[in-house]
């Protein structure tokens, strides 16, 4: 665990709670008596949407909160910037209670602290991506030559400056979710609240999108509370987890607590899931590997390849992408220069194999003494390299993993 | 007394007609000033200003406008200006330019009307519960009935004429315009206010452009229902080319009622093909 000195939180959420319905006040009651959300359905015709929710988000922090669809997540993320009136309890945000603020405070903090992205982008299809991103600026009044060039600031650090003046519907889902990030930063908010915000992207955009959040949260430092119902989401972004389920917070956890201590069995059996597929086994992690092929390359084509790449190891196969070993950068350099033309001579095959089925705490053990990258064999063949990252932002984002317990 | 409603019949009509006295008599002083004003600006507009244009003048500047307006199609253009002036040709210019104003003046008092009303609808379910009754009752009453009225309130002339359009052509305006509102996306709405909209800012910024292709579209029909009740306003005097076709009526003039009827078709098409492409031109923009 980080052991951080901690300050106070920038958002504490106390007894949040939020019946849907006509007679919230007995639904309430039932509730302190612990009756569940079909009972009080039952009894009272109220929708449980929110149930004493108790939590607190650390600045610089990206919180996230996990549950299927029903659970109130989004009710809860609504909560948290006031778009749903609590039925009850208190919503902390900088020592200020949400809750009890009029009309007036409360539009002054969502300006000023609170930016929100939202699962179907919500980009105004009238107007352009410039637009789009000035709009809460524009809305504070804000002079239109200011507004403008923080706005594309904001979408040059999502990476969209060239698209200034096309309207929504002309870009992809990507980059349309990429216009509200830059919409929701270019307030620069305290806190950003994303809702499902990346669900309805693809798979291969998603992961491409958790990746750059990660990397704008790093540099920007921005408290984000991110919903989402997809658990390797939450534990490939998150610091911390919160599992909600029927409107309750069930769980609050690194991602390691959560999947190493489930707190009950609801938790359990989600975190079994994910132990059967994805996230756990070795082909879901490996990434495509840079080679070179023995029969027809040498040490200068190998250490072209590691430049490109960036990475300063190279696995050599041959033309039928049987693997054959490694080579590093030093001892292609150093043949380089001595002008050995056969790779053979400097080939290692000290390399550590696993099959796509390994498993996740298998991986890590082999990959734990390794200096070179694990490769994935299937029949011989090599299919992909799995880095020491990757495994460790698969089970939790943090490099302090206590493997022995999984 | 409640004897005598089920001997003699409930006295509705009465109660009508002295809730009509009624209101002519508390409300004069409203309804002189707007009697005396909009009749001499209408007065003023149709034959001071419409008349004055010369014909070719007119038919020149409507066919530039609709060959802009259809991006540049030959189609609508050609229609106006064969059929304006196939108007002036049978000689009913200054009766085409009477029956414009009445349009005009009654589409352009049913959109400031019915578009603020149709917002208020959207934002209150309490107007909303009160509306929606009102308006049908408006639209589905005959047209002729609010012509008594009228004519208790305003005489006879353009302005009751104006006042019986509006009642009739106002409703889809409403109607259109709450549709359009509550039509628009729940996520537009929660972005425009998680980032500390003020409720006209969500209006102007977010609902009224997100809803302006559906508010165009009760506005065609507002003009259109207005058109429509230029034969009917000609009852009460209201000159222009349903006044020529009720003559027609009345003399079994076949020809030209035939003539007159023709005028208002021509009217009728172009005004419709204008509104629907001044709304298409708006969404593409």
């Amino acid at each position: 665990m980080k052991e951080e000195v901690k300050g106070m939180p920038i958002i504490e959420a106390k007894n949040l709670t939020k019946v849907f319905g006509k007679n919230p006040k007995q639904a309430l009651a039932l509730l302190e008596e612990g009756l569940s959300k079909e009972e009080i359905l039952k009894k009272t015709g109220s929708t449980v949407g929110v149930n004493r929710a108790s939590f607190t988000v650390e600045p610089g922090e990206i919180f996230v909160i996990m549950g299927l669809s029903g659970s109130g997540k989004s009710t809860l993320v609504r909560l948290i910037n006031r778009l749903i009136n609590p039925t009850e309890g208190s919503m902390m945000i900088d020592g200020q209670d949400l809750a009890k603020m009029d009309r007036k405070q409360l539009r002054q903090v969502r300006r000023d602290k609170l930016g929100m992205v939202f699962q179907r982008f919500a980009l105004f299809p009238n107007r352009t991506v410039l637009q789009n991103t000035e709009y809460g600026l524009e809305i504070q009044k804000v002079p239109k030559e200011v507004r403008t060039k923080k706005a594309l600031e904001a979408l040059k650090l999502v990476g969209l400056e060239g698209y200034a003046d096309q309207k929504p519907d002309q870009l992809s889902g990507g980059m349309q979710q990429r216009v509200g990030l830059a919409r929701a930063l270019a307030n620069d908010p305290e806190v950003l609240l994303m809702d499902e915000a990346f669900s309805a992207l693809d798979p291969l955009i998603r992961k491409d999108m958790q990746d750059e959040l990660i990397d704008l949260q790093s540099t920007m430092k921005k408290t984000i509370i991110f919903i989402t119902h997809d658990l390797d989401e939450a534990l490939r972004i998150g610091d911390r987890i919160a599992l909600m389920k029927d409107g309750t917070i069930v769980q609050i956890g690194t991602p390691e607590e959560i999947l190493v201590n489930p707190a009950n069995e609801y938790v359990e059996r989600f975190v079994e899931d994910v132990d059967r597929s994805k996230v756990l086994t070795a082909q879901h992690i490996m990434k495509r590997p840079e080679t070179i092929n023995i029969e027809k390359h040498g040490p200068r084509v190998a250490l072209e390849r590691m430049r490109e790449a960036g990475i300063s190891s190279i696995l050599v196969v041959d033309s039928k992408r049987n693997l054959k070993g490694y080579v590093t950068a030093d001892d292609a350099s150093e043949a380089r220069k001595q002008e050995v033309r056969d790779i053979n001579t400097i080939l290692r095959t000290d390399i550590k194999e696993v099959t796509k089925e390994t498993s996740m705490q298998d991986i890590f053990n082999v990959i734990n003494g390794s200096p070179v990258p694990v490769a994935v064999v299937e029949n011989e063949k090599l299919v992909g390299i799995i880095v020491r990252g990757a495994v460790i932002a698969a089970l939790a984002g943090d490099s302090e993993v206590n493997i022995e317990h999984v | 007394m409640f004897k005598e409603w089920f001997t003699e019949g409930i006295p509705i009509g009465d109660w009508a007609k002295s809730f009509t006295e009624w209101t002519k008599d508390t409300f004069s002083f409203l309804f002189e000033p707007i009697k005396e004003h909009l009749g001499n600006f209408m007065e003023w507009f149709s034959e001071d200003v419409l008349m004055q244009i010369p014909a070719f003048v007119f038919i020149l500047v409507i066919a530039i406008l609709a060959f802009i307006l259809s991006k540049k199609k030959l189609g609508l253009m050609v229609f106006s200006i064969v059929g304006l002036w196939l108007i002036y040709n049978q000689g009913y210019w200054e009766e085409l330019m009477s029956t414009v104003t009445l349009v005009l003046i009654a589409s352009i008092l049913s959109i400031i009307i019915g578009v603020p009303l149709g917002i208020l609808m959207a934002k209150s379910k309490t107007a909303e519960a009160i509306l929606k009754p009102v308006l049908d009752f408006m639209q589905t009453m005959p047209a002729f009935v609010y012509l008594i009225p009228a004519v208790a309130f305003f005489g006879i002339g353009l302005v009751p004429g104006v006042f019986a359009s509006l009642i009739f052509a106002t409703p889809p305006t409403v109607r259109f315009t709450n549709l359009g509102i509550r039509q628009v996306s729940k996520e537009l709405v929660e972005a425009s206010e998680a980032f500390g909209s003020t409720g006209a800012q969500k209006l102007f910024k977010v609902e009224l452009p997100m809803a302006r292709a559906t508010i165009m579209a009760g506005i065609n029909q507002t003009v259109m229902l207005a058109l429509s009740m230029v034969v009917i306003a000609s009852m009460i005097g209201a000159p222009g080319l349903g006044k020529e076709v009720l003559t027609a009526l009345q003399r079994s003039d076949v020809g030209t009622g035939f003539v007159a009827g023709i005028g208002i078709v021509i009217l009728a098409i172009i005004i419709d093909r204008f509104t629907q492409s001044v709304n298409k031109k708006q969404n593409n923009a």
